[in-house]
């Protein structure tokens, strides 16, 4: 997903908002059902669509985004309002139905993934609220019979020179009626009223007492709730089930199998529950019975010896490496990860005859849309998908499987009631569609004055885009760009550099998962870069500036960061500091983590220092609270994460088997964004890949330790400091 | 039939002693700003409040808590540390996915409700068993200082 935002953006940086290249149309088109409307970058504009005005003055925002944490029930309402120009008090936000209306503006779908909700409606939303600003203005100077140019829109009124005024909600019903203006100008940035300023979030009033409505709060009229009895082995199907126990437990309505397993319908989710546990099926574990991860680890380590796909060559690494002074190698390895969302998976389906409804938190609304009428048998515009508020997201909920979405459609099929599917935290947990596992091998040659002259990287992991419609756009000869993204555009200066890939095909499903590719290459690039400095007798952070000149934006960040956290100053006796930098979609986050250990292995990480580069951004608010989100997702992963499998079976569960981190395990996070006039970046995810080397590089500094493999267990740890 | 007191109104549901609170509360109630995250008392996702102690609807037995007074999300802002916990966590801005928020707020305002001047210490011991994925810890732990503060002031900002 970051890929595609990437070469979207080289589009939108040459040649402005609202135009798409045929990158895009090849999405556009291998999704069955999803070529309606225009398409990308010529949505018409639309502001009938975006924008609703009551006679109250309410201003309704319809939101095309999903809201799952970032902000964007906010920060897109800024958008429209900073030409709007209503009372910011008096809007209100709705989310959008799926339509073409409401496509990504780069993708040719409705979604909202790859830290691109803001940058992909910077110029749209801004033109929707300037031509619905527009006719409000022509409404009233029609009403009154004068010249427009005497007329002032503000503060959500219309104003004439003589001092008489209309609210906008007496005008709305006028105006919307009115032809949309072709052109319409934008503000400058320096009269901006609200976009840069610090802005609290419009939905925090119902999410602070209970109103606010997730997938799972859902009820229908006549609905039953289900659970999923799924196998235990990815592949696997069922071989014969028998029912009979489960149908007399109390309010088991009926047990239906499905393609995903076998559902069990009750009145309620406790009653569903003791009839799935009622349950007796024979599997088939299908072709990954035997899987394990610690097998495949070995194997991966095999393959990243031998050549890979070249993903990235420049230079002569032979040369250089003959040249070299000093030869370091290492091997890194990452473990698979689930994305963890505090809401669990779940929809709910109201199957009819003739229509579809669906009630869900998800990224991917054309995408599911188009799987649930191809299950209901109905055209993709029968189906109606309520977008309810997400409980995280993550990635999680924009499967080009529609897994989730599918299998509810599956249920409500076969149940012939409306249903809910409910996930429980191990089914969740159980799953699949993990961030895949990764193994690295890496290798790099210093000369006298300790500058790298030569750079071998090969990585081993599963391909995201694989079998997926995303594989054409993102699949270049054979190489995922989501798998080398982070590795293949390393941008320190050095001479020779090849980067290769092993794509094994693995029976886990695997996703993205915030920050994708990046979320692995981060570790390995920034904690090796770590090595090298050390190897050559040089300071981290001098290390790295040396190696930066080229790209100012990474030096920036960096320097803000070292700057920020006291980079060189003594510390307390045990601590030591660690520092990173990393760009990811279209914006550039260095990070410095104070970290100590404690005599059982446990790092305690007491600071976090973070300066952002995003470019122009619209709330600062928003930028700090994603940094500080994306630095404890990546300390979950860095310190606790790993999804294992045994014998085909995934080993964790729970919180108490894939723990996440908790208060007392927050460090102090401080954010200094830099005052940009570049294009806006995403903030969704690239607070996350430079947390876990910031923190590996600053355990070196601390206890002399180098852990290549994740996570930064007290185990793991105590074994490096005994083996020295 | 299990008789219940939930915000001050009383209520008679035809389930098994045995069904955990939570589901009572979401499924048969309707009452759903109290949230399942993990079912085993790992997340505090569905925290409320019984006789004014936090407590984990999803641990707890629906049989166990006849005759004792639960308050949920819906109504702890008619106690003074809800009323002031909900609007700390507005003003510093807490929520983001928001899903943890109701859980956070229940035993933010129980913690505030026995310890109305919290240390750093005690707020994290208080709350590090309700999880956050968005990762909105260091604005809860701002938003209990602010809360405690306006507690003091007779629930002013």
């Amino acid at each position: 997903m970051s890929e595609i935002f990437n070469i979207s953006r080289r589009t939108f940086l040459k040649t402005g908002a609202l135009v798409g290249g045929g990158l895009i149309l090849g999405i556009h088109l291998d999704l069955a059902g999803a070529e309606e409307g225009a398409g990308p970058g010529q949505e018409p504009l639309a502001p009938n669509a975006f924008v609703r005005i009551a006679p109250d003055n309410t201003v309704t925002i319809v939101v095309n985004h999903s809201e799952m944490g970032q902000g964007v029930y906010t920060s897109l309402p800024m958008l429209i309002n900073e030409e709007l120009e209503a009372d910011w008090g008096s809007i209100k936000v709705e989310s959008a139905p799926v339509d073409p209306v409401y496509n990504h503006t780069a993708f040719g779908m409705q979604m909202t993934g790859g830290s691109t909700s803001v940058w992909s409606e910077y110029d749209r939303l801004r033109k929707v609220g300037a031509a619905a600003r527009e006719m409000l203005v022509s409404a009233a100077a029609a009403a009154w019979k004068v010249d427009r140019k005497n007329c002032r829109a503000g503060k959500g009124k219309v104003v004439h020179s003589s001092g008489k005024s209309f609210t906008y909600g007496q005008l709305a019903e006028k105006a919307a009626a009115l032809p949309v203006p072709e052109k319409v100008k934008l503000k400058d940035a320096s009269s901006f009223k609200l976009i840069g300023k610090p802005t609290r979030r419009l939905d925090s009033a119902e999410k602070v007492n209970g109103a606010a409505r997730f997938g799972l709060d859902v009820s229908l009229p006549g609905m039953l709730v289900a659970v999923v009895a799924r196998p235990p082995v990815f592949g696997g199907e069922v071989k014969s089930v028998d029912a009979g126990k489960a149908k007399t437990v109390p309010g088991v309505k009926d047990v239906v199998q499905v393609p995903s397993g076998v559902a069990v319908l009750a009145s309620d989710f406790w009653q569903a529950k003791a009839g799935r546990d009622a349950l007796n099926i024979e599997w088939d574990e299908g072709p990954n019975a035997g899987l394990s991860t610690a097998g495949m680890k070995e194997q991966y380590a095999q393959m990243s010896k031998t050549p890979g796909k070249v993903a990235k060559k420049s230079g002569d690494v032979e040369t250089g490496f003959a040249s070299a002074a000093k030869t370091i190698s290492a091997e890194y390895s990452v473990p698979y990860l689930a994305h963890a969302t505090m809401e669990p998976l779940n929809c709910t389906v109201d199957l009819r005859p003739d229509s579809c409804e669906i009630w869900v938190g998800t990224q991917f609304q054309t995408v599911d849309r188009n799987a649930a009428a191809r299950i209901a048998g109905l055209k993709p515009e029968q189906v109606k998908i309520h977008t309810m508020f997400l409980g995280g997201g993550f990635g999680r909920r924009a499967n080009p499987a529609s897994d989730f979405v599918s299998e509810g459609v599956h249920v409500a099929k076969a149940a012939k009631a409306p249903v809910k599917v409910i996930w429980t935290r191990e089914d969740d947990t159980k799953g699949g569609y993990y961030r895949p596992m990764w193994f690295d091998s890496i290798s790099a040659g210093i000369d006298k004055s300790g500058s790298p002259v030569a750079w071998k990287h090969t990585i081993v992991g599963q391909s995201i885009v694989a079998g997926t419609p995303f594989e054409k756009v993102l699949m270049k000869d054979g190489v995922d760009k989501t798998s080398v993204e982070g590795a293949a555009d390393l941008p320190y200066a050095i001479p020779n550099l090849l980067v290769d890939l092993h794509s094994p095909s693995i029976g886990v499903p695997v996703l993205w998962w915030r920050s994708v590719g990046h979320s692995h290459t981060a570790f390995v690039v920034e904690s090796f870069l770590d090595e090298l400095a050390h190897a050559a007798g040089k300071d981290p952070f001098e290390f790295r500036k040396r190696l930066l000149t080229m790209h100012p934006r990474h030096l920036g960040v960096l320097t803000l960061a070292a700057e920020k956290a006291g980079w060189g100053n003594p510390l307390p006796k045990g601590r030591g500091r660690g520092i990173a930098v990393h760009e990811s979609f279209g914006s550039y986050v260095a990070e410095v983590a104070e970290v100590s250990v404690s005599p059982k292995g446990e790092l305690r990480v007491h600071k976090v220092t973070c300066a952002v580069d995003c470019g122009r951004f619209v709330n600062p608010k928003t930028i700090t609270a994603q940094m500080e989100s994306g630095i404890v997702f990546g300390l979950s992963a860095a310190l606790h994460g790993a999804i294992t499998i045994k014998n085909g079976r995934v080993e964790q569960s729970n919180f108490d088997d894939y723990p996440i981190l908790r208060l007392n395990e927050m460090p102090n996070v401080e954010v200094h964004i830099v005052k940009s006039k570049e294009k806006p970046g995403g903030i969704g995810e690239p607070g996350v890949p430079p947390v876990a080397p910031a923190v590996a590089n600053a355990l070196f500094s601390a206890a002399g330790i180098r852990l290549r493999e994740l996570p930064m267990r007290p185990e793991t740890v105590l074994q490096a400091i005994k083996k020295g | 039939m299990i008789s219940l007191e939930i915000n001050g109104k009383k209520h008679s549901v035809d389930v098994s002693p045995d069904v955990p609170l939570l589901w009572v509360i979401r499924e048969h109630l309707r009452l759903t700003g109290t949230k399942f995250g993990c079912g085993i008392g790992m997340c505090g996702s569905c925290t409320v409040h019984v006789d004014g102690k936090a407590e984990r609807s999803c641990q707890t037995a629906v049989g166990e808590v006849q005759g004792k007074k639960i308050t949920t999300i819906e109504a702890v802002g008619t106690t003074p540390a809800g009323s002031a916990v909900q609007k700390a966590w507005v003003a510093e801005d807490v929520p983001q996915c928001g899903y943890c928020q109701s859980g956070q707020i229940m035993t933010a305002a129980a913690l505030l409700g026995r310890n109305p001047k919290p240390t750093d210490t005690e707020i994290d011991a208080g709350l590090s068993g309700n999880l956050c994925r968005c990762g909105t810890y260091q604005r809860i732990r701002r938003a209990v200082h602010q809360a405690s503060k306006m507690m003091g002031q007779g629930g002013k900002p």
